[in-house]
């Protein structure tokens, strides 16, 4: 901030009125300069919002036809909180599975691809990022192919009595956790990606030279410089997948389904404005509290 | 780097951008209290018919609704043909995919009496119903479609909805019933079997349109979809969740219960004569039943909105599609029941087989079993609606 205030402010100015006192217009010019993103940000994130909020707190007896009413109506939250309350916790916990999941994988993908891929990195950076130039929805109705009762893959496990002669994977749970890893797994590894890339290989030797395992070195070392990676990835991973519904809605079963699945069905089809938007900032609220906990736990100041 | 001046923090931005967004937020709450009544009526939104000046008409339909020709697709036959005839431009889009989702499009200008630029849009029996409840639709002039009015399939009149058959005319109808892959499983008959029997736990999809599911489970319990009690409602609704505990039924889908009952994956199910003869031509061994407690028979209906301006275009464009010949045209592309009668008659002379395809041209035996959905007002659609969606799940 301090470093724009220095750009010089009279040069190409020629058409506008007499410069006003050099010091009024350097405190205004950070502020003028943030116009164009606060104005963005307001119309299309602080107004939606709002609206929300707003909506959240309608008369629940109001309807389509006859309309709604403001009546502060915060009965909304605790109502829409005791019935679906499992749906809640089931989007906590299928997204940290698939986090976990993603973790394990991801790591060690981008530590690769970052210190060890050597001529390869672009290419393997590409093949990380290049399932995205799909459609999400369509990469996950692949996965339905793959997961299908009659495929290979089911095929396979049957096979080897990993699953029991009508076992499946469709319709599962499993399903849900590994449609929601496979989507968002992207977001955790680039990050990563980009935190261990700028990793000096000359500080692991060095703690080599002064005794430490490689385990340790991990620990020491590359695990707290990758720090700012990981969370980023985590947060990035964690916050859409805690909000998604296709995966539940295509590999699962209405026993899978999410809060988001619950959402989409308040606003579009049972058309219960106020649930729907009470349930989205309860959906919001928990996301914020579990980040901030868990920003509090990383005692990081950085990403916020 | 020293700062000639007080700088802008960080903390300083955040803590004042908070501050003046909660300001905002509690005035702009305050100032926007409430939202008004989407209900409109006939004389309140008055809509002015330009037909006459402007040969023009906007034409909303679902994808794939429409014949078009073998070599090449951008041509329409059966359109082209009224274009010529008529002299009337018509603007085809197919941008109606799902019901809910089409109304959370055009909603606020219909419920504000403002043009959606539509002149005619081609919904479901239910969401027709609900926007005509809302006072969305215009009624359209008898005199100017005589074609409908002679040859409407008498199951598909007078119907709740649109008593005096002057609101929503059928586009294409088709049945909600059982089908199944023979290829994974044995013959299914009734909507008990589907529900109960234990080789196809897990393998049993139902629809998640309420109406289609629904009344078909009330008709199991020999009650009329077309007049039910909120008892018996709920004693169909507890049948079906017993189902759903029990792990019988897989999911709930929408179309997509088509490709998966071709691999198998779902061995019967409840779903759409249209999709299942489409899927039968590809594989024999994919059938659809009509369960003898009785089918649900649905149409997509065209509608003229509230503040569409080419009435009486529109008029002219569905007393053709009512000519039994252009039905049969459209008919043998799209394999729906074709809502004409007169059609079958020409379409011996197009495909003698689907002429005598009961699930194109419904015999009596199927049309005295099929039943639609009663109207249900707004409470009641929300009430039902709330508990079915806690059934399946959302």
């Amino acid at each position: 901030m301090t470093a724009l205030a220095h750009v010089p402010t009279t040069s190409g100015q020629s058409a506008v009125p007499p410069p006003a006192p050099r010091r009024g217009r350097r405190r205004l010019l950070p502020y003028l300069l943030l116009l164009p993103g606060a104005a963005w940000l307001f119309l299309f994130f602080a107004l939606p919002l709002l609206q929300l909020a707003a909506a959240s707190l309608y008369d629940p007896s109001g309807s389509l036809s006859t309309g709604y009413s403001l009546t502060w109506a915060f009965g909304n939250y605790p109502d829409a909180l005791q019935a679906y309350w499992p749906h809640f916790v089931r989007s906590f916990v299928y997204s940290a599975i698939a986090l976990v999941i993603a973790l394990l994988m991801g790591y060690p993908l981008a530590y690769g691809i970052a210190q060890k891929a050597g001529r390869w990195k672009n290419l393997l950076l590409v093949c990380v990022v290049a399932p995205m130039f799909t459609s999400f929805l369509v990469r996950t109705l692949a996965w339905k192919t793959i997961l299908s009762d009659n495929g290979w893959l089911v095929g396979l496990l049957r096979d080897v009595h990993l699953l029991g002669a009508d076992g499946r994977l469709l319709a599962t749970p499993f399903a849900v956790v590994l449609g929601l890893t496979y989507n968002f797994l992207p977001f955790l590894v680039l990050p990563l990606y980009a935190s261990l890339e700028r990793l000096d290989p000359r500080l692991l030797e060095a703690a080599s030279d002064l005794y430490a395992s490689s385990w340790a070195a991990f620990r020491r070392v590359t695990l707290p410089l990758s720090m700012p990676g990981l969370i980023a990835g985590t947060l990035l991973f964690f916050i859409p997948a805690t909000g998604d519904y296709i995966n539940a809605e295509l590999l699962g079963t209405p026993n899978e389904y999410m809060i988001g699945n619950v959402i989409d069905s308040a606003f579009l089809v049972r058309l219960d404005y106020p649930q729907g938007a009470a349930l989205s900032f309860l959906l919001m609220a928990a996301i914020l509290a579990v980040v901030f906990l868990y920003l509090r736990r990383a005692g990081t100041e950085e990403v916020l | 780097m020293r700062s000639p001046h007080r700088s802008l923090t960080r903390r300083g931005l955040l803590t004042g951008t908070l501050g003046s967004a909660a300001l905002l937020a509690a005035g702009g709450t305050l100032a926007g209290c409430g939202t008004k009544g989407a209900q409109q009526t006939e004389a309140g939104c008055k809509s002015d018919d330009v037909s006459a000046t402007e040969k023009k008409l906007a034409f909303s339909n679902w994808p794939q609704y429409m014949d078009v020709d073998e070599k090449d697709e951008s041509k329409r036959p059966t359109l082209d043909a009224f274009i010529a005839r008529s002299g009337i431009q018509v603007t085809y889009t197919e941008d109606v995919n799902d019901n809910n989702e089409f109304f959370g499009k055009v909603q606020n200008q219909l419920a504000g009496c403002q043009s959606t630029g539509r002149d005619i849009m081609v919904l479901t029996d239910w969401m027709a119903a609900r926007m005509i409840r809302l006072g969305w639709i215009q009624k359209l002039d008898k005199a100017k479609i005589p074609n409908v009015e002679a040859n409407l399939l008498p199951s598909l009149r007078n119907r709740s909805f649109d008593s005096d058959n002057q609101l929503a005319v059928p586009w294409q109808s088709g049945l909600a019933g059982l089908a199944y892959n023979a290829k994974v499983t044995k013959e299914i008959r009734t909507v008990d079997e589907l529900l109960t029997r234990p080789d196809l736990k897990g393998k049993v999809t139902a629809l998640s349109e309420m109406r289609d599911t629904m009344g078909l489970l009330l008709q199991s319990n020999g009650h009329d979809p077309a007049n039910f009690t909120a008892a018996q409602f709920d004693d169909a609704l507890n049948k079906l969740k017993k189902a759903v505990d029990s792990k019988q039924i897989r999911k709930f889908t929408g179309n997509d219960y088509a490709p998966e009952l071709a691999k198998g994956d779902i061995a019967a199910c409840i779903g759409w004569s249209g999709d299942v003869i489409q899927l039968g031509f590809e594989d024999e061994k994919i059938k659809f039943v009509v369960p003898d407690s009785g089918v649900m028979l649905w149409s997509d209906n065209m509608l003229v909105p509230n503040k569409a301006t080419h009435k009486a275009n529109a008029e002219e464009l569905i007393n053709y599609y009512y000519e039994p010949a252009v039905a049969a045209k459209l008919a043998a592309f799209v394999n729906y029941i074709c809502p004409v009668k007169g059609a079958q008659a020409e379409m011996e002379k197009i495909d003698p087989e689907l002429a005598a395809n009961p699930l194109i041209f419904p015999d009596e035996g199927i049309l005295s079993k099929s039943k639609v959905f009663m109207a249900l007002d707004e409470k009641q659609e929300k009430e039902y609606e709330t508990k079915f969606q806690q059934v399946i799940g959302a």
